[in-house]
């Protein structure tokens, strides 16, 4: 196949270096590890949304033929807890179950067959205890607890910012709007399942191979949890056939290092089923939104009043940070100079609300993309208009009060927007629609902050050597899960060594060997990792350029440049190979390690101590502003889109086919989100269990999306780029719903945006009239 | 039991219990891990295989049913070159991004542009429709496809 692999500049579209492998099915993932004498590993769920545990029946399934052994807590080492910031989740429970996918035991088995069976035989005494299900009524339930130690009850993390006269500001505004919403969970989907693949072997190294986001985390929090030497684990992390946050944190690590230990030498093998994944793994939170918005006659927003209450579920997971997260962008791209703003994340028996693409922010911007709407048609304004006015610049105050400093292309966003045919044709648009049909037009503008915030360090160590071959070799700790960074690393060191891109290889993520470099999330990968690595291949490229000019008593490096596979000298035109002028350098000249770490807001104000800890503020954003035009079905009320714009700044652009991959999956999990996903939950157990029930949306439910960039040059970026992972997953449910209330005047504030939901939508809003 | 049957234009004679599914024979006993699952419910066309000629998901067959057949899966596709050009298309427009559809929106590509030479967007996105992609967003995958079958690659 003919592609262009040669010296690529920044900018072109280089294809992904994975895909070869990928599309041949040659790719081995997690999943795909099998032999001959491995042992099937399978967890026995709890079933039952909130109990004390009082006995765990395993004697029948353990007699079971083919049956290898059966595992509870008690045969856990450790502190048989788990979590990334708060420990609160048991690898096999002990003392309670708090959600229905509680892992109670584990049964290793010669085959699926006699695991299935095994695991049916295992039955669970327990005392129920009352549900909690609603998070918001959960938090000043001082009886009913999920947590009994958690010093704040049922509520995992509170945060509340204020800025400038707070609600006090209502009283000087001209107009205000208030209303509520409600999101459901929404389920990542990935279609790779939690999978995973260990072996203890004779020398008491436990390596884990694994589907996930976080090897480096992974492998401590495994050694904790199980009692190990943090030296004696070892996580290797392939391609994941994705993740999107669902692999952030342990899913199935710890229950594979537990079952190994008990069959050294033995490959064990855990691959949930598509109901399991289901049923135990973790969502985007469900949420309510109380919002009050308060606005000047001239359209200039003026105070804003959030209250919110994420359902963490049983666990901790990410829970506090995605809260806070979603609090910081409550208010979403504007200059609002009063803001009282109060989010609550809450524990509750209902499935773990955790990271998910986006991290918190869709569900704010489901509701303040709708607040902006409603006071702009109250005040005869244009969609546009009012953000227009609003949105921030470079230096404003966002709504909780920090200042925005990162290149910020918001305006731009929307400039392109108001020029678009999309934008100037909508009227004409909508007034074409067929019968029994309606048309709307919507947009919504959006803000999405990258990396950890300012406390916890979002680092990556870049590692490069210069091979024995005359090769360059980059030791990536930062996970490849679907969304092409590595291919991105291996661009960024291309450039900068002037090598075509056959002449770079890359060590995927495994403990041993690459160097820790933090999650694979926060829009993050390849803005932390690639400044390291630029940092890295620049240094490695000017010891060899020593090297060879202390050989040739060159003046200076500056008479050398390189090109694929040698250098040359340019004054007298010699050329070396880099495979020759590798034998003359030593390790520590041929191996370079960098260490990069992202800048951080040094601003104080008005974020306490805990919400810092979990994120707020953050320094660097990407802004992106959309439009959908939807039509509705007047019979079914069934939404369809029919065309979608998208106009982002994630800053310059390393290789444009990549980006717009991002903005097109996010795009269709954010219209998912809007039109069909409903993850339903009903006492504490999920009933969309399956693809039929919990529906994600096929080719022919998608448009063709357009995407434009604004490439505003991010001073911190490497090569000016910034994160732009996650955000356009925020616009499309707010997009559609303002396309649906521009189409039928009517508001939906529950998502998602079913058929069914706006037909009752409708039917209310005609028995009101009448 | 006894099956005979050919696989990638092999002939193989397997023993296996009757009622294996054939994901598992192909994944697990041949060892070809390219074809994919992702529901084992027929939901999802991760798993599809071609059976004389023809897309199937191969999680809900069972082993039985290969008797006397001719399967293709994800690495039996490639004619001489070592990639077919539905999966240069692939590579090239940008249509694969995790991967773990992949394997099976090429076999259903391949099989429609058997069918039809000059599928039109819509009739491409209705080829793919029982294949699930989470990360793609279809459109890159459609531009793959109808690129090949112009052969605009
Ligand atoms: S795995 Fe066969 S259709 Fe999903
Ligand atoms: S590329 Fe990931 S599911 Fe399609």
């Amino acid at each position: 196949m003919k592609l262009d692999r040669k010296i690529v500049e920044i900018g072109r579209i280089i294809p992904r270096i994975d895909a070869f492998n990928k599309v041949r099915g040659l790719e081995k993932y997690a999943s795909d590890y099998h032999s001959k004498d491995m042992i099937w590993v399978g967890v026995k769920r709890a079933g039952i949304p909130h109990a004390r545990l009082k006995k765990i029946k395993i004697d029948k399934a353990k007699h079971l033929k083919g049956v290898i052994d059966v595992l509870t807590h008690k045969d856990v080492k450790g502190t048989n807890r788990q979590g990334v910031v708060r420990k609160d989740q048991p690898v096999l429970v002990d003392d309670k179950i708090r959600y229905a996918g509680d892992a109670v035991a584990l049964v290793l088995a010669k085959d699926k067959k006699v695991l299935m069976h095994a695991l049916s035989l295992i039955a669970i005494d327990y005392e129920p205890l009352p549900l909690i299900f609603d998070a918001e009524k959960a938090i000043n339930d001082k009886k009913n607890l999920v947590h009994e130690d958690n010093p704040d009850g049922n509520v995992l993390l509170h945060g509340k910012i204020e800025t400038g006269k707070g609600n006090k500001a209502f009283s000087e505004c001209d107009l205000v709007v208030e209303a509520s919403f409600e999101v459901p969970y929404q389920e990542h989907a990935y279609l790779e399942t939690e999978a995973g693949w260990a072996i203890l072997d004779s020398d008491g190294m436990l390596t884990i191979t694994v589907s996930t986001q976080t090897p480096f985390r992974d492998r401590s929090e495994v050694a904790e949890a199980l009692g190990l030497d943090i030296k004696k684990v070892r996580i290797i992390a392939p391609y994941c056939g994705g993740a999107f946050g669902g692999k952030d944190g342990i899913t199935v690590q710890t229950l594979l290092g537990l079952a190994a230990l008990t069959v050294p030498g033995k490959p064990v093998k855990i691959w949930l089923n598509r109901e399991e994944s289901f049923i135990s793994s973790v969502k985007r939170h469900q949420a309510r939104l109380y919002y009050k918005l308060g606005a000047k006659k001239d359209g200039k927003l003026h105070a804003l009043d959030v209250r919110f209450f994420y359902d963490t579920g049983p666990y901790d997971h990410l829970g506090g940070v995605v809260m806070a997260l979603g609090l910081e962008h409550s208010g979403g791209p504007y200059h609002i100079p009063n803001t009282n703003l109060k989010g609550w994340v809450v524990y509750t028996n209902n499935p773990i609300g955790g990271a998910f693409r986006a991290f918190g922010v869709p569900q704010v911007t489901f509701a303040m993309e709708q607040m902006v709407d409603m006071v702009a048609k109250r005040l005869n304004l244009s969609p546009l208009e009012i953000r227009l006015r609003n949105v921030i610049k470079k230096g404003d105050k966002i709504p909780i009060g920090t200042t925005m400093l990162s290149s910020t292309g918001i305006t731009d966003c929307l400039n392109i927007l108001k020029q678009h045919p999309l934008w100037k044709e909508r009227e004409r648009w909508k007034r074409d629609a067929p019968i029994f049909k309606k048309r709307g037009v919507g947009i919504a503008s959006i803000m999405h902050a990258m990396g950890y915030g300012p406390v916890v360090p979002d680092y990556a160590n870049a590692k490069i050597e210069l091979t024995e071959d005359g090769k360059f070799r980059i030791f990536c700790g930062v996970v490849d899960m679907g969304q092409g960074n590595i291919n991105s690393y291996m661009q960024i060191a291309a450039n900068i060594l002037n090598q075509d891109i056959d002449n770079i290889e890359l060590i995927l993520p495994d403990t041993e060997k690459t160097l820790s470099s933090g999650s694979s999330s926060a829009s993050r990968t390849t803005y932390t990792f690639g400044n390291a690595l630029i940092d890295a291949s620049k240094t490695l490229k000017e010891y060899i350029l020593n090297r060879v000019a202390d050989l040739i008593m060159a003046k200076s490096i500056d008479e050398f440049t390189m090109v694929p596979g040698k250098i040359i000298h340019l004054p007298t035109g010699k050329s070396f190979l880099l495979k020759e002028i590798t034998k003359f350098l030593n390790d520590s000249e041929r191996i370079v390690t960098k260490h990069y770490r992202a800048p951080v807001s040094k601003e104080l104000v008005s974020i306490d101590e805990r919400l810092r800890l979990h994120g707020i503020p953050h320094l660097i954003f990407s802004f992106v502003s959309h439009l959908a035009y939807v039509e509705i079905d007047e019979l079914t009320g069934e939404v369809e889109v029919k065309k979608y714009l998208s106009i982002t700044d994630s800053g310059k652009i390393i290789n444009p086919q990549i980006l717009e991959q991002q903005i097109h999956g996010a795009i269709a999990q954010g219209l998912g989100y809007a039109i069909y996903e409903d993850f339903v939950v009903e006492d504490g157990k999920a009933k969309t269990l399956d693809f039929s029930t919990y529906i994600i949306p096929t080719a022919m439910d998608l448009p063709d999306i357009e995407s434009i960039n604004v490439e505003l040059h991010e001073s911190s970026g490497p090569f000016g780029m910034k994160g732009a992972g996650e955000i356009n997953t925020n616009g499309p449910l707010p997009a559609v719903a303002n396309g649906v209330a521009d189409a039928l005047d009517i508001r939906i504030f529950r998502s998602p945006l079913t058929g069914e939901r706006i037909l009752m939508a409708l039917k209310e809003k005609k028995e009101m009239s009448n | 039991m006894k099956i005979r049957f050919i696989l990638n234009g092999e002939t193989k004679v397997i023993d296996v219990e009757a009622d294996r599914r054939v994901i598992d024979v192909i994944r697990e006993d041949l060892g070809l891990t390219g074809t994919k699952e992702a529901c084992g419910r027929g939901e999802c066309g991760s798993c599809t295989i071609l059976v004389d000629g023809s897309p199937k998901l191969s999680c809900l067959m069972l082993a039985a049913q290969l008797e006397g057949r001719e399967i293709i899966t994800i690495e039996g596709i490639k004619k001489d070159s070592d990639m077919h050009p539905i999966q240069e298309a692939f590579i090239k427009h940008g249509a694969v991004q995790c991967g773990f559809c992949t394997p099976g929106m090429v076999l259903v590509s391949f099989d429609l542009l058997k069918r039809n030479k000059k599928p039109s967007r819509d009739e491409i996105r209705e080829a793919i429709s029982g294949n699930l992609c989470r990360c793609t967003g279809y459109q890159k995958i459609v531009d793959a496809i109808e690129a090949a079958a112009k052969r605009e690659l």
